[in-house]
């Protein structure tokens, strides 16, 4: 603010578009996160184009090729009902990846929505903060077992376990950041007008704490793939028939003395995924924490 | 001071302010008028008293200046009359209408009669929103000028605050702190209030652009026959907008004035010391400097009987025992104070 305070006079041109540049410049500056973006886009293309890049059938079985080793018709051998490990772990990065973002869609809506509201509502703080801590003292994959367990093994089971192990984790950070939010001038401004309490909820504070929201997304995205992994591995997670990575190492693990492609391939394909979302969370943290965001 | 936090007046201030306020309004009648109103916060074994007891009253189309240093209460009294703090007790008569026991729900209505002027110009716009949006939303929530009438109102707005429509596009982060308080003015004038509090409107701003922002108040009140409510420790703001002062101490009225007759002739002790504090530009005028000792007691624990016996040069036994009465001690002008000789 200057003392040359003219009402009138212009503002400095409107710098929005530049303002993303700068974010994404910033953002892919790093060399860990460039790297854990370009990870995530090859995850992200064999999953949207598996069809195309996969040269066999992944449920195919051709009990005469069973147990190849990795060479030129199949890239990363075959299992032990012949199908081709290749065409299997492109085919499971769809399955982990969507069941990733289910997971993360739904548990950031209910997470979003119990969190805004223990943050906003004082008399609702006690009553759904409680709820959460319950949840969060189970060990994650306990409880997502337990759930499993219950609901009964598949994948929409398997989806709904994981939303309700990770919307404790949304509830938290939206709480914490709501109380912070809803105290300012803003807010108090939009409630003389006398705006709807939904309206402030929504477009008022939302948008206010939408960067926490989106670290908290990328990390229950990739604490998703492994749990879903971990999981399919113990035998409750998604029906073996279905070519996830889990599923895979399950199966493969019996014959990994003898043919170790089975569980490496789709090991590395889990590692891969979980590696470069939490590369890309860490950026993300950083470049949206004003706390962290000086040492860039 | 009083009963259980209740209505029930049991001390001689709050029987005698309800009397004399009723003689001030007689002659102009009062568009808000304040009763009994507490604010406590914190637990009720020992709350903090940040408003206590206060009644007053605002005559239509007239400034009230509300001044005291920090903590005495001024921006608690501003919030709870509009209700964005519950009161604890009392009645806030709007055209006759108590606010005090209504609703969110039922408190709509009103507030597009009810503004609020943030101290803050940084804090009092959403960061996220095109100042455009903030101010259809203001228009939207009362459903005034629908259609593709808003945005010509908006345009009207920001014209009228001294901001060019185009401005409307921009985002807060590209305004600086004048040119908020102004989109804050604006938004505040968009649902044509007829009662604004102004809240320290221009105590976050630098000085040369003080000025800019007081003036275009004082014209838009004028232009708009706005009534208000003036929060500030800055006493030469009050005086030039302000047409009575209300003098504030630890949640209590100390004095109520005509705003000359206060600068001029200060009754209370606490106001003459408030005075005193308060740095002159006329070196001509000099007035003998009593400077305060030691700080506003705490609102938890605050002293028996007259609130500022602890810091008055003049105070007497009976400043401890007896709760001063806000009397009226000569035309218009009412002081909580047992000394008449002052």
């Amino acid at each position: 603010m200057s003392a040359t305070d003219a009402a009138t006079q212009a503002p400095p041109a409107p710098t929005r578009r530049r303002a993303a540049s700068v974010i994404w410049r910033k953002l892919f500056g790093r060399r860990v996160v460039l790297v854990g973006a370009l990870m995530l886009a090859i995850v992200a293309v064999a999953a949207l184009f598996a069809p195309w890049l996969t040269p066999y059938d992944p449920t195919a079985l051709r009990i005469l090729d069973r147990l190849q080793s990795p060479r030129g018709a199949h890239w990363f051998g075959t299992d032990e009902l012949g199908r081709d490990v290749f065409s299997r772990v492109i085919f499971g990065a769809r399955y982990s990846l969507m069941i990733g973002a289910l997971v993360v869609a739904i548990s950031v809506t209910c997470g979003a929505l119990l969190g805004l509201a223990a943050g906003y509502f004082r008399k609702l703080d006690g009553p759904i903060m409680r709820v959460v801590d319950a949840l969060m003292s189970f060990p994650d994959i306990l409880l997502a077992i337990a759930l499993v367990a219950v609901l009964g093994a598949s994948m929409t089971n398997v989806i709904i376990a994981l939303s309700i192990v990770y919307t404790p984790r949304v509830a938290r950070v939206v709480r914490a950041s709501t109380l912070v939010v809803r105290e300012l001038l803003f807010i108090e401004a939009a409630q003389a007008l006398g705006v709807s309490t939904w309206r402030i909820l929504l477009l008022h504070i939302l948008p206010n704490i939408a960067s926490p929201i989106l670290v908290q997304a990328t990390f229950i995205f990739a604490y998703a793939v492994l749990a879903e992994a971990g999981l399919s591995f113990l035998g409750v997670g998604v029906p073996p028939a279905l070519p996830t990575w889990g599923t895979m190492i399950a199966s493969g693990q019996q014959f990994a003395h003898q043919a170790i492609w089975l569980v490496v391939f789709p090991g590395f394909a889990i590692i891969l995924s979980a590696l470069s979302l939490q590369m890309v969370g860490d950026g993300l943290r950083d470049l949206l924490d004003p706390k962290l965001r000086k040492t860039l | 001071m009083s009963g259980a936090g209740t209505f029930v007046r049991v001390d001689a201030a709050a029987v005698a302010t309800p009397m004399a306020e009723a003689a001030a309004s007689a002659a102009t009648p009062s568009l808000l008028a304040v009763r009994g109103l507490k604010r406590y916060f914190g637990p009720s074994e020992r709350p903090v008293r940040a408003v206590d007891d206060v009644s007053f009253d605002i005559r239509r189309g007239e400034a009230l200046g509300l001044v005291g240093e920090s903590g005495s209460g001024k921006s608690t009294i501003g919030r709870t009359v509009l209700k964005l703090l519950e009161p604890t007790a009392g009645q806030i008569l709007y055209e006759g209408t108590d606010l005090a026991p209504l609703s969110t729900s039922a408190m709509r209505p009103y507030r597009r009669h009810l503004q609020i002027i943030f101290q803050d110009p940084y804090a009092s716009l959403n960061p996220r929103r095109r100042v455009g949006d903030a101010l259809s939303e203001a228009l939207a929530t009362h459903g005034l000028h629908p259609g593709a009438a808003r945005s010509q109102r908006v345009a009207e707005l920001l014209q009228l605050v001294g901001l060019a429509p185009d401005h409307a596009r921009r985002y807060p982060h590209e305004f600086s702190g004048g040119q908020r308080q102004r989109i804050g003015i604006a938004r505040a004038l968009a649902v044509e209030p007829r009662f604004i509090v102004a809240d320290e409107p221009v105590s976050a701003l630098d000085v040369s652009i003080q000025a800019q922002v007081v003036n275009l108040l004082s014209d838009l009140r004028e232009r708009f026959a706005l009534t208000m409510l003036f929060i500030s420790h800055d006493l030469d703001v009050v005086e030039y907008l302000c047409e009575r002062i209300v003098v504030l101490y630890l949640g209590k009225i100390m004095e109520i004035a005509p705003a000359s007759a206060l600068y001029r002739s200060p009754l209370h002790p606490y106001t003459q010391a408030l005075l005193a504090a308060s740095p002159r530009p006329d070196p001509e005028a000099r007035r003998p400097r009593r400077l305060l000792q030691g700080d506003i007691p705490s609102p938890v624990d605050p002293p028996s009987g007259c609130v500022f016996r602890t810091r008055c040069p003049h105070a007497q036994e009976a400043c401890a025992a007896i709760v001063p009465p806000l009397r009226e001690v000569a035309t218009g002008r009412f002081k909580a104070c047992l000394r008449d000789d002052l």
